[in-house]
């Protein structure tokens, strides 16, 4: 492997590189902090003549995504970026993706949702998203949002998946903070990607089809459990193609990153630019010879259940930290996902879930040093295992 | 592409419905949307005199047409929805309850 340069870019920089080597045939966007920067280097790429990309200037992104599934169904390899609102207004179009399973790539910089209104960083917008059907990646760094983005077109095309990705980054913690990233050579990333053939075409007027059909309630409960079946069986596929990018870049690739889980009696559960913050002081309370570890899942959807029960298993409290609600129920989304999946697993361990870093909303050493205390005194019976908004 | 026998689609597996449900073109012709039907267009060859209004107006392209003369209605496709029978300036069309039809 030839030593490859390192530069500072942001994630949404990233991003953008990732999607000019890949160079889709469409791209339909419309600019919402904090994804703007995406769009807006991936147009001068356009306006450079360096991708030969149809790039679609619409007015929403209702019609962003209408335009992509469109584009999609035709028969051309679609890419696009949103975040927050945007992603919002692109509700009904992201069931539509989904269920015509075609295998759109767009990125997403995570941010809060009005009101009030703010443009900062959290999940709620691809909280909102999570059960479209859609596959759901979460980048850690810059690096990853890059290394996922190659990696969502390999899974979304691939004939045994056909499912539209989103590859998602922390609105401004990942979108904008610069970080050392490395680019992979165009050519090696066009050929990883490898060129795409839609298996069905509107376009393909030799093979007329009609696509987006009405069914009944039977035929439609089969085409939803085929579109479960295919996002539950894409988590081995989407391993599969990271492992193999792992291999080829020299940058590691799991389905859930786990950090000190071997031997941990207090493990933290988090999505997203957070799991530095909590490994940091994990580090620190490993010195101080606690036993603690971090759990990170990279694929948020298909849920990675198996992955997180082994590396829970044989803790003694876990503390599920979530960066979005789910208002009226008793947990947020990636609590009830890990809780779910822990009990079906018939693990019973003691767990507290706290909602962190709302509209951007800082996530201090003090924050993290809290629910590590709390894990001690939930071990221990001390602490209800209510669920707590974190540092306000 | 080639969708599993159409004439089994009932028993169609999750797995055997082509992926996203994409389909053979034209499948439209093939589901019989007339079962929904509680009025009925009937047409008087006497009275009609080609002028096509009908013909313009129908949204369910169900009124038969053959060398610029109306044949007929296609009762497989007609809702009943009785635009045609509105639009018809020459009262060669009349709207008559379904069970009155069948009954007739």
């Amino acid at each position: 492997m030839t030593e490859k340069q390192a530069f500072s870019a942001t994630g949404n920089q990233m991003i953008a590189e990732a999607m000019r080597q890949v160079d889709p045939d469409v791209m339909a966007a419309y600019p919402i902090t904090p994804q703007t920067t995406i769009v807006e280097n991936y147009a001068k790429y356009v306006a450079n003549g360096q991708v030969h990309t149809e790039f679609v200037t619409v007015e929403s992104e209702h019609s962003a995504m209408s335009a992509c599934v469109g584009a999609s169904a035709a028969g051309a390899r679609v890419a696009t970026a949103t975040a927050s609102q945007g992603l919002a207004l692109m509700w009904e179009e992201l069931f539509i993706a989904a269920g015509m399973r075609l295998p759109i790539v767009m990125a997403n910089a995570n941010r809060a949702l009005s009101a009030p209104i703010n443009i900062h960083g959290d999940h709620s917008d691809v909280m909102g998203a999570r059960d479209t059907g859609w596959i759901i990646f979460f980048a850690e760094t810059a690096q990853e949002a890059y290394d996922n983005t190659v990696i969502s077109f390999c899974v979304a095309e691939d004939e045994r998946v056909l499912l539209p990705v989103m590859t998602t980054l922390d609105g401004f913690i990942t979108s904008h903070a610069m970080e050392r990233c490395v680019l992979e050579d165009d050519e090696m990333v066009k050929s990883f990607v490898g060129p795409y053939e839609a298996k069905y075409a509107l376009l393909n007027t030799d093979d007329p089809i009609g696509a987006g059909m009405f069914a009944m309630g039977d035929c439609y409960m089969k085409s939803r459990l085929a579109l479960r079946n295919a996002n539950d069986g894409s988590l081995p596929i989407i391993e599969e193609y990271g492992k193999k990018w792992a291999e080829a870049c020299g940058r590691p690739f799991d389905l859930v990153d786990a950090w000190g889980t071997e031997d941990a009696d207090y493990v933290v559960v988090v999505l997203g630019s957070a799991a530095g913050n909590v490994r940091h002081i994990a580090r620190e309370l490993r010195a101080e010879g606690k036993k603690v570890g971090v759990v990170r899942p990279r694929v948020y959807r298909p849920f990675p259940a198996e992955q997180i029960v082994e590396a829970c298993k044989g803790a003694k409290a876990i503390a599920v930290l979530d960066r979005a609600d789910s208002i009226g129920a008793k947990h947020a989304p990636l609590a009830a996902d890990t809780l779910a999946a822990l009990y079906a697993a018939g693990e019973q361990i003691p767990a507290k879930n706290y909602v962190y870093g709302l509209g951007g909303n800082d996530v201090t050493n003090d924050c993290i040093h809290r629910v590590f205390d709390d894990l001690e005194k939930l071990a221990a019976g001390t602490v209800s295992d209510e669920l707590v908004y974190l540092g306000i | 592409m080639k969708m599993p026998a159409i004439d089994n689609f009932d028993n169609w597996t999750p797995e055997e419905i082509p992926t996203g449900f994409v389909c053979e073109a034209g499948t439209s012709n093939l589901y019989i949307t007339g079962g929904w039907r509680s009025m009925r267009p009937v047409w008087d060859q006497d009275r009609c005199t080609n002028c096509m209004l009908c013909w313009i107006a129908c949204p369910d392209s169900s009124i038969l047409v053959n060398d610029a003369t109306m044949v007929g209605i296609d009762y497989d496709h007609c809702k009943g929805c009785g635009v045609c029978v509105h639009e018809c300036r020459f009262g060669a069309l009349d709207l008559i309850r379904e069970d009155e039809a069948e009954e007739a």
